[in-house]
């Protein structure tokens, strides 16, 4: 079983790297760009775990190592191992 | 006052801080090893600069897991000294000791120069030996010390004194020139509300030799060195 965790800095917090590559866009030319913010993706690849475990192990990784909650926010999700495979094509 | 200094793979600042301290300032002084648990007796635990576990994640986010560090949080919670410089400012924020988070620079380069910080408060175990309002230069060389904490946090930080050093020019004016990471409101550096624990971006033991430019940086350890081995505590700045 895989895990897709997206961490992200929280809409109240600036984010210098994501104002850097919104005006790299903008300077090519892509004026429909309001605004950039950069984050990290986090694939887990799990083992042993019932689908319910896996749902709790999640959040929990994030909250305590992943994100800083300070800052960051995160969303995740479970990736059944076809739909894995398959994004990697 | 016996200090310890903590190496974590990725250190970088562990021997100078070692040589500020013992060689410089003649001060009993240890390495802690960041896998051990024995914090050797110090009185004073110094968290030094570089990249712990490489910054990985975000930096000094791996490293608040190494058991040195469950130690240092006991140690802290029972009124030890703790001083986090640079990378140890950021573990010191990860670890939940001090409030706040780091992000990137504003203007996401390295940025290694000397800088000017105004002691803004200096009843503190740290800062004594400085008068309030008093201009130090002293270096920093980070990536990410634009720290940041939510309005709600900075209202208590100001209100109880708990911020240290702010970024000001060389006539102490603070302004967004002198604000060279983009930090909120300029701040360099805080302290807990307990006042035993200090985080500062500055790197006071590259400042504590003529040689290298300046010696503001013993304003810090002579603070801490003279201080009674009881427990200090933060004053209120005066209105």
């Amino acid at each position: 079983m895989k895990a897709r965790i997206l961490v992200a800095f929280k809409d109240s917090v600036l984010d210098p790297q994501g104002q850097a590559v919104k005006n790299a866009l903008l300077t090519l030319g892509y004026h429909a760009v309001q605004d950039v913010r950069q984050g990290k993706v986090f694939e887990l690849d799990l083992t042993g775990l019932t689908r319910e475990e896996a749902e709790r192990l999640v959040p929990e990784v994030a909250r305590k190592v992943l994100a800083n909650l300070i800052i960051e926010k995160f969303t995740w999700e479970l990736l059944s191992d076809t739909a894995a495979t398959d994004e990697t094509l | 006052m016996r200090f310890g200094v903590v190496v974590f793979p990725g250190s970088n600042c562990d021997a100078d801080t070692f040589h500020a301290l013992n060689g410089v300032l003649g001060c009993d002084t240890v390495y802690l090893w960041h896998k051990d648990h024995d914090l050797q007796g110090v009185d004073c635990v110094v968290l030094p600069g570089g990249f712990s576990y490489g910054d990985y994640l975000r930096s000094g986010a791996i490293a608040r897991f190494s058991p040195l560090m469950q130690e240092v949080k006991r140690f802290a919670r029972k009124g030890g000294f703790v001083l986090g410089i640079c990378n140890g400012f950021q573990i010191l924020l990860e670890l939940g000791l001090l409030p706040g988070a780091m992000l990137r620079n504003k203007n996401l380069k390295f940025i290694c120069q000397h800088v000017h910080i105004r002691v803004e408060n200096a009843g503190t175990v740290f800062t004594r030996r400085a008068a309030e309002g008093q201009v130090l230069r002293i270096p920093i060389a980070h990536f990410d010390g634009n720290y940041y904490a939510p309005p709600a946090v900075y209202r208590r930080l100001e209100g109880n004194g708990q911020i240290v050093f702010r970024y000001c020019d060389d006539s102490g004016q603070t302004d967004e020139a002198a604000n060279v990471n983009g930090s909120l409101a300029g701040i360099a550096g805080v302290i807990n509300a307990e006042g035993n624990v200090l985080g500062m971006m500055p790197h006071p033991e590259r400042a504590v030799e003529s040689l290298l430019g300046s010696t503001d940086g013993r304003f810090v350890f002579q603070s801490l060195i003279d201080s009674p081995a009881g427990r200090g505590r933060t004053t209120r700045r005066p209105s």
